[in-house]
């Protein structure tokens, strides 16, 4: 999983795609895996991780993990293997 | 008086200026004056003093008193370009306008027919030429598009209300009607069409537009043209929450370079002389498709400066001859949120607008 570079999220799982305008509320854990993906973190890493801060069955966050996913992907907030970004050189 | 050609007192730090702004109208459907006098008010090259022109009593930037230092009263546009200049010329007697910023669509016109005799009088203006304007005008928007290869919906001029069947069998439903100037309604059935037609054709005249209706998410884009083919700056925004009509009451500051490039190849394009706003719709297939062109800085203005381009500012220089670099980089994000307050203010400063009209 990797978000595009121009996201911004905050620890309160607001995140924010500067390039539409859209915003979304993320919940707790949600926001925990997008910060430790912003981090630079792999999946892997990111869900051993997750399996070590919470009570978690692993069959379980592979299931929330994938719908984290595909929600992520319906949302356009994450860089798709092959994809080109766009706009990333006006931010102040 | 200055002369005509040395609007600047010999002083270089801070120099006084004097600007006049038109569209007081802070009102649900505003006008861009105060914004643009908000902004104005940032610029860090004068010690501004601002006339508002307004016309009616009623529009609440006259009484702005901390941002209008005076305001008079210009005659309607419908009563043409000597009515116009004479009310200018005795305000200059008054006055050391030494730019005048005009912001509404429908006086444009004028204060372009003016520009020599305005000139002559010492004031400075940045405004399009009149080719330019009649090239983004709603009714040969279609036209444009097709001259510059910009998307644009289908349309056709709605001479009367027995036209809406033809247009609807070619556009489709639902049809949005356009207002010459203002204003504008989706609408799903020719019922609505007869309503809308009827009330849009009694505020604004004929010809209305019919337009083939986009889905998509809107966008605007401030900008400001050299003149030359440069857009100075471009700032795009996002509609956050639209009015019951079509205004953005909130609005957030977009990154992304197709915008950015659309507002440069427009300028480009047109050799845009002066602010412009296009008007947007990014369709679920990421086509930008141009709805509108407005030849004016919009009333939300104030965010460019807020997002760190300064537009309206950089127009003031512009009028001056004064070099403007090219604007780079501002802040993504940057929202704005409107909102209506009471202004208070007393009888008198009414009474002596309406009567006097200046104040």
């Amino acid at each position: 999983m990797k978000l595009k570079p121009n996201i911004a999220t905050s620890e309160a799982g607001f995140i924010f795609n500067p390039a539409t305008g859209d915003s979304f509320a993320a919940n707790p854990l949600a926001a925990d895996i997008l910060a430790r993906a912003k981090a630079g973190l792999d999946a892997a890493a990111i869900k051993a991780g997750i399996l070590e801060c919470y009570d978690v069955a692993p069959g379980q966050l592979e299931k929330d993990w994938d719908d984290l996913l595909a929600q992520l992907r319906d949302f356009n907030l994450l860089v798709e293997a092959g994809s080109e970004e766009r706009g990333a050189g006006n931010k102040k | 008086m200055p002369t005509p050609h040395s609007p600047l007192p010999a002083s270089n730090t801070r120099p006084r200026l004097t600007v006049a702004v038109t569209g007081l109208n802070a009102t649900d459907s505003p006008g861009p004056g105060v914004a643009v006098i908000r902004a104005l008010r940032e610029s860090t090259d004068f010690d501004l003093r601002i006339i508002g022109l307004s016309y009616e009593a009623l529009e609440p930037g006259i009484y702005l008193r901390e941002l209008v230092d005076k305001s008079y009263q210009l005659p309607y546009p419908a009563a043409g370009t000597a009515a116009l200049l004479a009310r200018l010329a005795h305000i200059r007697e008054r006055e050391e306008v030494a730019v005048l910023i005009p912001n509404f669509d429908a006086e444009l016109f004028n204060f372009i027919k003016l520009e020599p005799e305005l000139r002559a009088l010492g004031i400075h203006t940045f405004l399009p030429t009149l080719a330019q304007l009649d090239a983004r005008d709603k009714l040969n928007l279609a036209a444009f598009g097709a001259a510059h290869g910009f998307s644009t919906p289908a349309s056709r001029p709605l001479h009367s209300a027995f036209e809406i069947t033809t247009a609807a069998e070619t556009l489709g439903w639902p049809l949005v009607l356009k207002g010459r100037y203002y204003d504008a309604a989706v609408v799903h059935s020719l019922a609505q069409a007869e309503q809308a037609f009827a009330r849009l054709s009694g505020l604004w005249g004929m010809p209305l537009i019919a337009q083939q209706f986009v889905a998509g998410q809107e966008i605007n884009i401030a900008g400001l043209g050299d003149g030359h083919g440069r857009a100075l700056s471009a700032v795009p925004m996002r509609k956050l929450t639209i009015t019951d009509r079509g205004k953005a009451w909130a609005g957030i500051t977009l990154e992304d370079e197709a915008l950015l490039a659309l507002a440069r190849r427009f300028a480009e394009a047109t050799r845009w002389r002066g602010g412009f706003e296009l008007e947007l719709i990014r369709t679920a297939t990421n086509e930008l498709v141009i709805l509108e062109i407005n030849p004016r800085f919009p009333a939300w203005i104030y965010l460019t400066a807020a997002a760190g381009q300064n537009q309206p500012a950089a127009l003031l220089r512009l009028a001056l001859a004064l070099p403007v670099p090219m604007m780079e980089g501002y802040a993504v994000g940057k929202m704005f949120v409107r909102y209506a307050w009471d202004l208070i203010t007393d009888h008198t400063e009414f009474q002596q607008v309406a009567a006097l009209g200046e104040l």
